[in-house]
């Protein structure tokens, strides 16, 4: 079966959703880079994030072990978060469809910027779902209206009372 | 990819009441709460430092953001089919907070000679202050347009409708001279209104507003706003470095790198109102949530006013010419079926034969329309603009800016309609 490319507001929201365990790729230890504050904003919203990074394996990362590559992650991981450069996405989706099935990846997602199609292509062949130049962290913000408190269009229309949300 | 979502889903009178605005999560209060506040707690210095880095979401101080006027900003943006939205404390204000994230000393705007006459003084006098510098052309000369845009132009300005001339832009051709140069295509909707024209329709890139008119509808808040289509590539020319280059104040991040198509508004808060200072009040976005509320039934009543009054004015004997661009003999006509529906907004402009003197005598004489200088109000509102509003201007530019000695302008409001034509004709009958 082949995957798709998630688009929609909606689809976005139930990768969100289903996932609980992320490998993040290219994760820094920078934290004026976005992928440390992404990691960090998504550990504080309840998921596992596991960062890969061949330069810093072996080192803590927000109380995680850096991973040098995907295939050392121990645990079970639905999703891959993808930082890296355009040209670098399409190996990194090689080494997402070489991991054995029961690890668990259904979705790789590229960061906001990074865009590569072939490397899209190849992942959906290969059976995954694919999220392209968006970020979780907004993403994220959009459904739990904390990307309305500056001021952007989520799209989102409800007259149901929100539920308020625990950390 | 694009972080406005498609809100075609629901129709524009259910947005027009809903967006942005969900039941509050703690009270369930259903109207948007009045946030009166200026500073909002940190969770701990961990989370004061990531606010500060804009690394996560939050509310600092309400010179930034708020939470009543963020619930307005979303409604517009949606109105607008836009991205973001950045409300600012007036018009005039939008004005600036517009330009300011892609302008510096040096850089250029094209702007209409059709402008609004305070548009006009604020570009071409108060602008120059920045070392803004602004080229005016009459917008209808396509081919002047097209000279004037050169390459170290950043943007064109123009009014969707104008006030207070009756004219119309061709958005669509003005979006693509403006693109052919890498320049952006800022249109000011204030008199149209989302319900009339929704510019990024026609590939324009940003929005202002004047909340202070029709948006909020009762003559009772200033406000503006700066809506931000998110389709603009920040880094398709080296003119919007502001939006493209380290920002030392915020450890070198490129807001375009970081942020995508949610940089410009990000911009607008972050570095716009934190040094501009132009803030809306809380307050004032909540009426104009209010006035937001009713606004598609109120602008069809200014409109079917509009015209009535329009179609009198046109058949008077003391009435020398009626600018409005919902008369069939408008040479507007054919614009305003494409880009406003066929509704040409309730602002329009006549001449009163007698020139400045009889102008004088008309807004003197009537009863029921209020002589005040504002447009939008649920009142209907009458103006001689050469000796009040346009009278920091030379006489060339008034003409211009359709405020010649014998023009009169009305903002048409919700009053029984006969009523309105009665008093217009008892004042004229007195001219």
């Amino acid at each position: 079966m082949i995957g798709r490319l998630i688009e929609d507001v909606a689809g976005v929201r139930r990768v969100l959703e289903s996932v609980r365990t992320v490998g993040m790729v290219g994760a820094s230890s920078d934290w004026k880079r976005p992928s440390y504050y992404v990691m960090k904003y998504l550990q504080s919203r309840g998921y596992k994030v596991i960062p890969v990074n061949s330069r810093a394996a072996g080192q803590t990362l927000l109380g995680e072990t850096v991973c040098g590559s995907l295939s050392e992650i121990v645990d079970t991981f639905e999703m891959v978060n993808v930082f890296r450069k355009p040209e670098a996405a399409e190996r990194v989706v090689d080494e997402v469809i070489a991991l054995p099935k029961e690890k668990g990846v259904r979705v790789v997602w590229f960061q906001l910027g990074i865009r590569n199609q072939e490397a899209a292509d190849k992942a959906i062949a290969a059976g995954l779902d694919v999220v392209m130049d968006r970020c979780a962290k907004i993403e994220y913000g959009r459904h739990h209206s904390e990307l309305a408190w500056g001021g952007f269009n989520t799209g989102i229309i409800s007259a149901k009372r929100p539920k308020i949300r625990m950390l | 990819m694009s972080n406005s979502p498609k809100s075609r889903s629901y129709g524009f009178e259910t947005r027009m009441i809903h967006a942005g605005a969900k039941p509050d999560a703690v009270t369930g209060a259903r109207q948007t709460p009045i946030f009166q506040n200026t500073s909002y707690v940190f969770e701990d210095s961990d989370h004061a430092a990531s606010l500060f880095n804009l690394q996560t979401y939050g509310f600092i101080y309400s010179r930034l953001t708020n939470p009543t006027v963020a619930v307005l900003e979303e409604r517009l943006a949606n109105l607008e089919g836009g991205c973001g939205a950045t409300c600012c404390a007036s018009g005039h204000a939008a004005q600036i907070m517009a330009l300011f994230p892609f302008m510096e000393p040096g850089a250029k705007v094209v702007a209409s000679t059709r402008l609004y006459g305070g548009s006009i003084t604020q570009f071409g006098k108060t602008f120059k202050k920045f070392g803004w510098e602004t080229i005016f052309v009459d917008t209808d000369d396509l081919e002047a347009v097209k000279k004037a845009i050169t390459n170290d132009v950043r943007a064109l300005f123009v009014e969707s409708l104008a006030n207070p001339g009756g004219v119309v832009s061709d958005l669509e051709v003005l979006a693509a001279i403006s693109h052919e140069n890498n320049a952006l295509l800022v249109v000011d909707n204030t008199l149209a209104t989302p319900v009339l024209c929704r510019p990024f329709e026609w590939h324009a890139d940003l929005v202002v507003h004047s909340l202070t008119k029709f948006l909020s509808g009762n003559g009772t808040t200033m406000g503006g706003a700066v809506i931000d289509s998110g389709t603009v590539d920040w880094s398709a020319s080296d003119k919007f470095r502001g939006l493209t280059d380290p920002d030392p104040a915020y450890h070198g991040i490129s807001f375009y790198e970081t942020f995508g198509d949610l940089a410009y508004t990000t911009y607008g808060h972050t570095v716009g109102l934190r040094d501009l200072g132009a803030t809306l009040a809380p307050m004032n976005a909540f009426l104009t949530l209010l006035g937001l509320e009713t606004l598609s039934l109120r602008i069809e009543r200014h409109c079917a006013n509009a015209e009535q009054v329009a179609m009198f004015l046109a058949d008077h004997p003391k009435v020398a010419w009626v600018s409005y661009a919902g008369l069939a003999e408008s040479p507007y006509r054919a614009l305003c079926d494409k880009y406003l529906g066929g509704r040409a907004g309730s602002v329009l402009t006549f001449g009163v034969k007698g020139g400045y003197d009889a102008g004088i005598r008309v807004v003197e004489n009537v009863g029921l329309w209020s002589h005040l200088a504002n447009i939008g109000d649920a009142r209907s509102l009458i103006l001689h603009p050469a000796s009040t509003t346009h009278r920091q201007l030379t006489d060339e530019q008034r003409v211009a800016a359709g405020a010649g000695d014998d023009v009169i302008r009305l903002s048409v409001g919700l009053e029984t309609v006969e009523d309105l034509i009665t008093d217009l004709d008892s004042a004229l009958a007195v001219g």
